[in-house]
């Protein structure tokens, strides 16, 4: 098992928040994981993303030119890595911001309304964890129970914040769910 | 203790912690403002001192004094904030005193930029400021190794009373990774330092200091401070991966370009070619020894680093021409991916292929990109 995993919106749409929970519920899981910020020099507003590695065995290099799997939460993070992901990967695309679909044919796309869907849960800023569910729910790769558990550990006493952005995950997952029959597990 | 999912930047911050220090001195700079933000709220929980100074001169001389006076201290900085330590550091490796000094490399020269470098090897490993002195440099590839090499870092400074620096990169100071830290050891419990300007009631006065006029004087202990670096030789450490039975490219790399040889490694295996890496932990003192040993295994050797050739020099002299040495670097924040590794030594093994690339001859291969 060796995955890397592209997570990209604009500054404030929590896309290393994301990539934090993925890397601990991997890293709870027993898997090797890595993290790593693009922290380039960017304007306010512009585009922000990070790379999760998921391994069985030690993680090399942490930057990734050909991901497994791209999570684009705006249009200019889909339009920069579209082409980088690796055929017959996946490519979780955030509808509510972006006006087209991926032109690649060799991957998995799953389309969610993630803006649309956190309004519905509660907060416009869980739409991140919409995204996230929906990768998790298509992917397989991580334990979908194991980032609920890290919600818990990544807002103690906040009850109100953790159910949200569970029913947040819940609702991506499954959406997700529905594409993975099209993906091969790794 | 579990592991935790941590920053290098904050791993480094915790592990000095774990090591017994309590002052940290400096300035910030990016890419590794992490770690005074870190020292900043940690220190005061565990009774410790976070200073911010004016500048990062005023920074290596608060380290003089907090080292003078017997006490672990640590500073960070990157690139430029090093070179303006450089001073403090030049006195402070006079006066023979233990300090721990993490440089997150960024891409320059001047101001440069803030993303992964190695661009200051040569600062780190030849001396770094005046005067004809070295300091001990500890290169860490992952998030777990910087932690590790933090609190080596302060037990090798304390051993041989001189600085030791802890050598990363943006990559390393800016990536997550699960780190553990196994021993924590307490203030009280370090070793006493009689040397120490500690109050001389009772006992003669302990003199810091890295005048000498008298000639004589200074050249005994230029030589001193040398013998000093020859003992240092024996605390070389190094990382060879997949080398046995030889390897048709060794690729010598260490942190961060050594992390994405591993992947180049496993690239190259599916196309049926072996890349053995050869990683230095220590960059001075250098394992050249085990160096020359590994590559007698090896065809050719490619050198890879995130700067315009700098320890590829040392690899040369290691080398002494027995295996033909190749170089391939990116420079200004630029981090080469695997595949260009993998292109460069099959491009290296190209131009010295066959049997008489065996024999003992002197070839230098620049590898062009």
């Amino acid at each position: 098992m060796y995955n890397e995993i592209v997570m990209a919106g604009f500054g404030g749409q929590g896309v290393l928040l994301i990539g934090k929970l993925l890397a601990y519920a991997g890293m709870n899981g027993g898997s090797e994981v890595t993290w790593m910020p693009s922290y380039g020099p960017e304007m306010r507003g512009g585009t922000c993303n990070c790379t999760v590695v998921l391994s069985d065995r030690e993680i090399g290099s942490p930057i990734s030119k050909r991901p497994h799997a791209l999570i684009a939460l705006n249009l200019p993070s889909l339009d920069k890595f579209e082409d980088a992901v690796r055929p017959g990967g996946i490519i979780v695309v955030n509808t509510s911001l972006i006006n087209r679909l991926p032109k690649r044919t060799d991957v998995t796309v799953v389309p969610v309304p993630a803006n649309e869907i956190a309004v519905e849960v509660g907060s416009a800023k869980a739409a991140n964890m919409v995204a996230l569910g929906a990768f998790l729910g298509v992917s397989g790769l991580v334990d979908q129970q194991g980032v609920q558990g890290v919600l818990v550990e990544a807002f103690p006493n906040r009850q109100k914040l953790i159910a949200l952005n569970q029913e947040a995950l819940r609702r991506g997952f499954e959406i997700g769910q529905g594409h993975a029959a099209a993906v091969a597990v790794k | 203790m579990a592991k935790k999912l941590m920053k290098g930047c904050e791993a480094i911050g915790e592990a000095a912690i774990h090591a017994g220090c309590r002052l940290f001195f400096g300035y910030p700079i990016t890419p590794q403002n992490e770690i005074p933000e870190y020292m900043s709220a940690r220190l005061p929980q565990v009774g410790g001192t976070f200073v911010q100074a004016e500048s990062e001169v005023a920074a290596s001389n608060m380290l003089y004094g907090a080292a003078a006076a017997g006490c672990r201290v640590i500073t960070s900085s990157s690139s430029p904030g090093i070179s303006l330590m450089q001073e403090g550091l030049s006195y402070i490796a006079a006066a023979e005193l233990p300090v721990v000094v993490v440089n997150i490399m960024r891409g320059g020269p001047g101001l440069g930029g803030i993303l992964p470098s190695q661009s200051d090897y040569f600062q780190a490993t030849k001396g770094g400021g005046h005067g004809d002195y070295r300091v001990l440099v500890l290169a860490p590839s992952t998030v777990q190794e910087a932690a590790d090499l933090v609190i080596e870092a302060f037990d090798l400074a304390d051993e041989y009373r001189n600085p030791v620096m802890v050598l990363g990169d943006g990559l390393i100071g800016q990536i997550m990774e699960p780190v553990e830290f196994k021993k924590e050891i307490k203030p009280e419990d370090l070793p006493e330092k009689p040397w120490a300007t500690t109050g001389c009631a009772g006992r003669a006065p302990n003199i810091i200091n890295s005048l000498y006029l008298d000639p004589e004087l200074l050249e005994a202990h230029n030589w001193s401070i040398y013998a000093k670096y020859q003992k240092m030789a024996k605390e070389v450490r190094h990382e060879a991966y997949n080398v046995e039975g030889g390897c048709d490219v060794l690729i010598v790399a260490y942190g961060t370009v050594a992390r994405i040889t591993k992947s180049a490694i496993d690239m190259a295996r599916e196309k049926g070619l072996k890349i053995g890496l050869f990683r230095p932990i220590t960059l001075y003192p250098y394992p050249s020894e085990a160096l020359a040993k590994t590559a007698e295994g090896a065809k050719a050797v490619l050198v890879s680093e995130l700067s315009t050739g700098q320890m590829v020099e040392d690899v040369r002299a290691a080398i002494a021409g027995r295996q033909p040495v190749g170089f391939y670097g990116r420079v200004g924040g630029m981090v080469m991916g695997p595949d260009e590794l993998v292109e460069q030594a099959e491009k290296l093994l190209a131009i010295h292929a066959g049997p008489a690339s065996r024999a003992r001859r002197p070839v230098t291969a620049e590898v062009a990109r």
